[in-house]
């Protein structure tokens, strides 16, 4: 069995800031880590791994220190990365990056067959979820996106259940390999790497691939082969209106007790919102 | 499934045999028979965009054939649709994947509608990552506005990014369809007008379910699970860190039970184990639209905001004056949630019930 884990290294988006003046987003000193996403399908090919044995390949598109983020999946146990990364492949939208992941699969593919490919559910910078189906729809694989379960793996009949998170609940499916398999957040603990993994990942020697490696069309790559444009960025508009303080009664200096903010922000609501009253006291009528 | 067709270099003219492309479809998400309302939604806000492009606004709604999905149909219309694509097999009685992605491929092929708009929810990611491929066209995630720019007639969908500290606006100006998911809860429910009718047409696949390799076993509903039902309630109280330790989410469902609401958290306190997933508003968990929303202990970073901001109303409570949470809410209360939680189970309490019994 060989599993393909693609990861994505993310600036630290909790810790990004934007410049005042410019708009832009502040790079310097924001930590880079891999997509917080992508580590609960790197988990759940490490435990196939664990448990009925396979080859765990992790792969990333990107610029040339994005080998770090490599190196950290070797670390918790993946057996082989491969870094690709090329000039040409700058600006790609999630049409561009699922071709140029996809053709750096087909030839992992010919040196032993891949059977699953892993990706996070999105990625916390770009958030689209368009990369995964994107690479399961070109290779022709079964697309199993929103994973919470994986229950069985049945290796001799290729055979796969796994629980799929839906709006209104849970469906379990049951397929074929190959498939393309992106997990839910918080469905699996992630490991801590073990200390000759880490030595390990410190001197292997990973697999540096461009354009030209994976025979990656031009037309197909980077700004050529996105249809989409990005033609405004801009910081979110502050709303013109700031909070109306509520007004409480406090006799004398002292602070207000919290009875009297609570009787003053009831009142507020039942006072300027009739509305939104009528509702609380049809829900209340109603017993909701 | 065959290769994408080839994409011809960066252009931003839109080709000559492109320009046939006409109309704008959203695609209802059925399961079960029940709609994600976030298809109505999409439906009365294409109704805007078609209006503003001259053109037809199209429903598509896939599924087994059944009184519910002719019901479904006739909402369609309601809503502001102009002509439904009813697609009926019975393969498609269930969602997967495979069988979706080849009968929406073809359908979009055969009438060519210039916009393809979804739910950016589990189906609607899943399918419209898939589709955009095999059309080999621009997708646009999650999106929470669109406009269209008139002088090339093309889809503006405005989107958050890097965890929402970002909007961008996105084009795809030389390919067709333009597609985009949207945010559940950001457009508003446009309203019912049960005169109206339109056109249906009837689209048979013909699938046999032998060729479809993932079968569905079995389906656990949500009813049966007991989950949160955030998206979708009138009132939410939520916490954030600013309650200090698990124990005092009690005040914020005492608070929600007197007013009949649904609890919600900040991305911390999940992380923390506090609650589960399930409660979380913001970027990264739900959207929500109630018409009261109480933050409390909240600071209202940004990754909160874009998941809440479209309240009807939002009552704030925080220590700190300064806290960016009073830059967006309507009405402000500086003191501390863990006293003024309780206080307001009390008064809300009182205030509910005496009507009760006057009522």
């Amino acid at each position: 069995m060989h599993i393909v884990v693609c990861i994505k290294q993310v600036p630290d988006s909790a810790q990004i800031r934007i410049h005042p003046v410019t708009n832009t987003i502040m790079r310097q000193g924001v930590p880079a880590i891999i997509n917080p996403f992508d580590l609960f399908s790197l988990e759940e090919a490490l435990r196939i791994k664990d448990k009925v044995g396979a080859r765990v390949t992790v792969l990333t598109m990107g610029p040339p220190m994005a080998e770090t983020s490599l190196r950290k999946a070797l670390s918790l146990g993946a057996d082989d990365a491969v870094l690709l990364t090329d000039r040409k492949f700058a600006g790609s939208d999630t049409l561009a990056t699922s071709y140029a992941l996809t053709s750096a699969i087909r030839k992992l593919s010919e040196e032993e067959t891949v059977d699953l490919v892993f990706c996070g559910k999105q990625t916390v910078d770009g958030d689209t979820a368009q990369v995964g189906p994107g690479i399961a729809t070109r290779l022709g694989f079964q697309q199993l996106t929103y994973i919470t379960k994986i229950e069985s793996i049945d290796q001799g009949a290729r055979e796969i259940v796994v629980h799929r998170r839906s709006e209104g609940g849970v469906q379990v499916l049951k397929t074929a390999l190959p498939c393309m398999i992106t997990m839910l957040e918080g469905t699996n603990t992630i490991r801590f790497g073990k200390m000759d993994d880490m030595f390990r990942a410190a001197r292997y020697g990973l697999k540096t691939w461009n354009k030209d490696t994976t025979g990656a069309e031009e037309m197909k790559v980077g700004l050529k082969g996105s249809p989409t444009v990005v033609s405004k960025v801009f910081v979110p508009k502050p709303r013109a209106q700031k909070a109306t303080m509520v007004e409480v009664e406090s006799p004398g200096a002292e602070t207000p007790t919290a009875e009297a903010q609570a009787a003053a922000a009831v009142e507020a609501i039942f006072g300027t919102q009739p509305k939104l009253a009528d509702e609380l006291l049809a829900r209340a009528a109603a017993g909701l | 499934m065959s290769e994408p067709s080839k994409p011809q270099g960066r252009k931003f003219q839109l080709p000559e045999h492109l320009k046939e492309y006409k109309g704008i479809w959203v695609i209802v998400e059925q399961e079960r028979g029940s709609v994600h309302s976030v298809s109505w939604e999409l439906v009365g806000e294409a109704r805007k965009l078609a209006d503003k492009l001259g053109v037809e606004v199209g429903a598509v709604v896939l599924g087994a054939d059944s009184p519910e999905l002719n019901a479904i149909c006739g909402d369609a219309f309601t809503y502001g649709a102009d002509v439904v694509y009813k697609v009926t097999d019975p393969v498609l009685a269930d969602y997967r994947t495979d069988p979706y992605t080849r009968v929406m491929t073809d359908v979009v092929n055969t009438y060519k509608p210039e916009i393809v708009l979804l739910g950016a929810t589990t189906l609607g990611r899943d399918l419209a990552g898939a589709i955009a491929t095999t059309l080999a066209t621009g997708l646009t995630a999650d999106c929470t506005e669109l406009d269209i720019y008139m002088d090339n007639r093309s889809l503006a969908a405005t989107r958050p990014t890097f965890g929402g500290t970002l909007l961008c606006t996105i084009q795809t100006l030389a390919y067709r369809p333009q597609m985009a998911t949207v945010r559940p809860r950001v457009m508003s429910m446009p309203d019912r007008d049960d005169s109206r009718t339109g056109r249906v047409v009837e689209v048979f696949p013909a699938l046999r379910e032998d060729d479809v390799i993932t079968k569905v076993l079995s389906f656990i509903a949500d009813r049966e699970q007991n989950e949160a039902q955030l998206a979708f309630a009138d009132i939410i109280v939520a916490a954030g860190k600013g309650l200090g330790k698990p124990e005092n989410l009690k005040l914020v469902f005492d608070l929600a039970k007197v007013l009949g609401g649904e609890v919600g958290v900040t991305r911390p306190l999940v992380q923390a184990g506090w609650t589960g997933f399930d409660r979380q508003v913001g970027q990264t968990g739900k959207t929500v639209r109630p018409k009261l929303y109480i933050a409390a202990g909240i600071s209202g970073a940004i990754q909160h905001r874009v998941g809440m901001e479209k309240s009807d109303l939002i009552l704030a409570i925080n220590t700190d004056p300064n806290a960016p949470i009073f830059d967006f809410a309507h009405l402000g209360l500086v003191g501390d949630a863990l006293t003024i939680l309780p206080a307001l189970t009390d008064a809300f309490g009182k205030r509910l019930s005496v009507n009760r019994l006057a009522g």
